[in-house]
């Protein structure tokens, strides 16, 4: 575990790292990536930051290029959530999801796993890939409990959403070049419940101590001076996105709760015209034409509004919660930045051991580069994804719109053109009212 | 004059042109701010034959077209009388002004009374009367000579009406079913009218919050960069389609107030119906007053008591009255069973002819609903396919602002 430690301390152990490894680093196509985890065994242990670790900040010019290479023909590893199942024992009730691994990579043993997880257990997973790589961008999880609305864990509705966040979560982790070959992810994956259990309760003793200091050191600190401005860039754009997101978040919302009201409405208006054809002779045909047209346009209303429901809505709550991840990692780049310039200061003032803190320095700007570096990489990443995400969604739902009028649209032509065909008594009427 | 069966509607062109505030004092000598139209008319055969004159016109304010109908429905009782444009604004939604002054209700007011005025004009019988044709071209002595014919004082009075429906023995069945259909369309078209509103209301609700996509996609672009174009014109399309609902709720309006129109029909069926009822009534009254006249004489002149009654009583216990009184009675008797039977026969002849008169114009009311609230109906079609199809334009819009993001 020591190996741990140091990675998280003193990236620039650069014994560890056998020298060939840093031509390969400089050009991180994602299956190359992938080929040097697999291939050295000193790399097996994929907590380590290996790929993006500079053996010297000179080298890390080209640092940190995740190509957005994401094809399904370079993906090697599949993982769905589903299958929900409760579990009741004497203390709890919970509910574990079907996990369902299928790889080709070499670090996994076997091809495939099925494992059962609960929601706790996606939590502790992003814990360590955060505590791990803590200026990484991970993909959020649903929220423990729903704010407004249900509070019920057992609602059907809310189990289906979770199960879906879920399902993208670890996907996403998959994805990301440096998280997928997390040791922990691994272990979540492959992991009989009670080899996790025990899994578990190794290491994050320390680590969350190891964090601790950190957050005690960074609190103690009046804050980071020298920020970088591309960082200060970074989280002005953070805010800002953060509201924007979320205004959209609640519009959408909004429409949501308005378009169902409107369809409650439209569900007693069918029937009026339907009611009052029971007292008509000539014209009760076109009142329960009217009617019916009314009751199927009803039904794409409903259609419409569970497309938002499920297609819109969850992705822009996804990245409501991103604007939040994206604010800590912010924080932890610059609690990393504050502890250097605290110890920094400390140099000119303190009369410790100079040679000693010297080196703890030395080691602490590393990290900051390190965790720079990292942060500005998945940066990147994060917009394309985010672009990606959020466009696809607002087409989807353009897309639903226009087949929703368009279906509609023909309802009423269908019924007007029974109306037009009709034995034209009309035409031969006299004109005055 | 007047041709034989050609209505006034043939020979003048009406329109209810505009509409304008005026103040004036009321009847409690408040100033207040009302409301008056301009009613345009011109001979049709001056313009056939090329001319094109300027149009008389005349000021009136919504109370005097009251008064009119109310004088059509007291001297045509048979004639099922168009309707006014509602009084109040009703079957409100929430962005409709309840308030008379409001634009947009004076102005469907307006189409209201002109359509009023041309449904009168284009009837048989009813574009014959002269206090029409005086409401159209005199503005000043109109009220004088409307109150001159005393028709408020020939109103049949609601408590006399109501006891008719409840005592009458015998009314023609098909008015009877007239009747109950002329209570199932108002309240059906009641209800229709109100839930219709709730939609719109809705409906109104929905294509606004979009109005905020716009805003926050247009905030949002200035911070993306290759984002940036797609938002921005996407939060345009936004704002286009929150905007579109105004103009499409309000042509809906339309096609309520062509419903709202067949609602207040109902009523004016109704009193054909009951005013039906009425003269039955008085009718069966007078036959059985008749009657029971006839048959005080034969009691009297035979001396015998059919039935109970209180002189037969009288009789036994202070005994028989003198032959003078008795011829006195008789007598008196007589004249009235002739004047009874007068009574019978006009009052039968009266109901005759109402249910006649009735009958037909009811026939013709029923042809006309049938054709306007077919064509309302396809109006309402059109009117939504044309918002489908503005939808669809829109989100396709938008689809290709969002495949630029």
């Amino acid at each position: 575990m020591s190996r741990t430690i140091d990675a998280v301390v003193s990236p620039t152990q650069t014994n560890t790292i056998p020298a060939d490894i840093s031509g390969q680093m400089l050009d991180l196509d994602e299956d190359d990536d992938l080929e040097v985890f697999s291939k050295d065994s000193t790399l097996a242990d994929g907590n380590m930051f290996n790929a993006s670790m500079p053996t010297s900040p000179g080298s890390m010019v080209n640092q940190c290029k995740f190509e957005e290479d994401e094809e399904s023909d370079s993906k090697d590893i599949f993982i769905t959530v589903d299958n929900p199942e409760s579990h009741v024992t004497a203390i709890e009730t919970f509910i574990t999801y079907r996990v369902l691994t299928k790889t080709t990579r070499s670090e996994f043993d076997n091809s495939e796993y099925e494992v059962r997880r609960r929601y706790q257990d996606f939590l502790w997973l992003k814990g360590k890939l955060e505590d791990t790589h803590s200026t990484l961008i991970v993909h959020p999880l649903p929220e423990k409990f729903v704010v407004k609305g249900m509070v019920e864990r057992f609602n059907g509705d809310f189990i289906e959403t979770r199960r879906k966040a879920l399902h993208k979560f670890l996907n996403r982790v998959a994805d990301h070049p440096i998280l997928s070959c997390s040791e922990d992810f691994k272990v979540f994956l492959s992991a009989q419940a009670w080899e996790l259990t025990t899994y578990k309760k190794q290491g994050p003793g320390f680590l969350s101590r190891m964090g601790e200091t950190v957050r005690a050191v960074a609190n103690s600190v009046r804050g980071v001076k020298n920020r970088p401005e591309e960082f200060t860039a970074i989280q002005e754009y953070v805010e800002d996105f953060s509201n924007k997101i979320g205004s959209l978040d609640k519009v959408t919302q909004r429409i949501v709760k308005e378009q169902k009201e409107y369809l409650e409405e439209l569900k007693e208006y069918g029937p009026t015209y339907t009611l009052w054809s029971g007292s008509e002779e000539e014209l009760a045909e076109q009142l329960k034409g009217v009617a019916g047209c009314i009751e199927r346009c009803c039904k794409e209303t409903e259609e419409q509004v569970g497309h938002l429901s499920d297609t819109l809505v969850p992705v822009l709550h996804e990245y409501v919660l991103c604007a939040e991840t994206l604010k800590a990692v912010l924080r932890r780049r610059d609690n990393i930045q504050a502890e250097f310039e605290a110890k920094n200061e400390a140099l000119a003032t303190k009369k410790v051991d100079r040679d000693a803190l010297k080196e703890e320095i030395d080691k602490l700007e590393d990290r900051v580069e390190w965790a720079n570096n990292a942060l500005k990489g998945d940066w990147g990443r994060w917009q394309r994804s985010m672009r990606g995400d959020l466009k696809s969604a607002f087409l989807s739902t353009a897309e639903k719109n226009v087949d929703y009028y368009e279906k509609c649209l023909a309802v009423w032509e269908t019924f007007l053109l029974s109306q037009r065909t009709e034995p034209s008594e009309e035409t031969d009427r006299d004109n005055t009212p | 004059m007047v041709e034989e069966g050609s209505t006034l509607l043939r020979r003048m062109e009406i329109s209810v042109a505009e509409a304008e505030k005026r103040t004036g004092k009321n009847t409690v000598n408040m100033q207040e701010i009302f409301t008056v139209y301009l009613i345009e008319t011109r001979p049709i055969d001056a313009i056939t034959e090329g001319h094109n004159p300027a149009p008389d016109s005349l000021w009136r304010r919504y109370s005097e077209f009251e008064i009119l109908r109310n004088y059509l429905l007291v001297t045509y009782p048979f004639i099922v009388v168009p309707p006014l444009p509602e009084k109040r604004a009703e079957f409100v939604w929430h962005k409709l002004s309840a308030d008379n002054m409001d634009p947009d209700f004076v102005e469907r007011r307006r189409v209201g009374l002109e359509n009023f005025l041309l449904r009168v004009a284009s009837h048989s019988v009813l574009s014959n009367d002269k206090i029409l044709y005086h409401f159209l071209t005199e503005e000043h002595r109109w009220k004088e000579v409307v109150c001159e014919t005393g028709f408020q004082a020939k109103a049949d009075s609601r408590i006399k009406a109501l006891s008719a429906t409840f005592r009458v023995k015998n009314p023609d069945k098909r008015f009877t079913e007239m009747k109950h259909y002329s209570d199932e369309l108002q309240s059906l078209t009641s209800q229709l009218l109100r839930v219709r509103a709730r939609v719109a209301d809705r409906l109104y609700g929905v294509y606004k919050v979009h109005g905020n996509y716009g805003r926050v996609f247009s905030e949002w672009s200035a911070l993306e960069k290759e984002m940036g174009d797609g938002l921005q014109s996407a939060g345009h399309h936004m704002d286009a389609y929150a905007a579109s609902v105004d103009d499409m709720l309000e042509e809906e309006e339309h096609y309520a107030d062509q419903l709202k129109e067949y609602l207040f029909y109902a009523e004016a069926l109704r009193a054909v119906c009951r005013k039906h009822e009425l003269t039955q009534y008085e009718l069966e009254t007078a036959s059985s007053d008749l009657i029971s006249k006839k048959q005080q004489r034969e009691e009297l002149a035979t001396g015998m008591v059919r039935t109970f009654s209180f002189k037969g009583m009288t009789n036994k216990l202070f005994g028989q009255e003198t032959p003078e009184q008795r011829e006195a009675k008789l007598s008196l008797l007589e004249e009235q069973i002739v004047q009874g039977e007068e009574t019978v026969t006009e009052k039968t002849v009266e109901c005759e002819e109402y249910v006649k008169g009735a009958w037909v114009d009811m026939q013709r009311f029923k042809e006309q609903k049938d054709r306007d609230l077919r064509e309302a109906l396809i109006g309402y079609a059109v009117m939504q396919i044309s918002m489908c199809k503005k939808g669809i334009q829109v989100w396709t819009n938008a689809k290709e602002c969002f495949h630029k993001m």
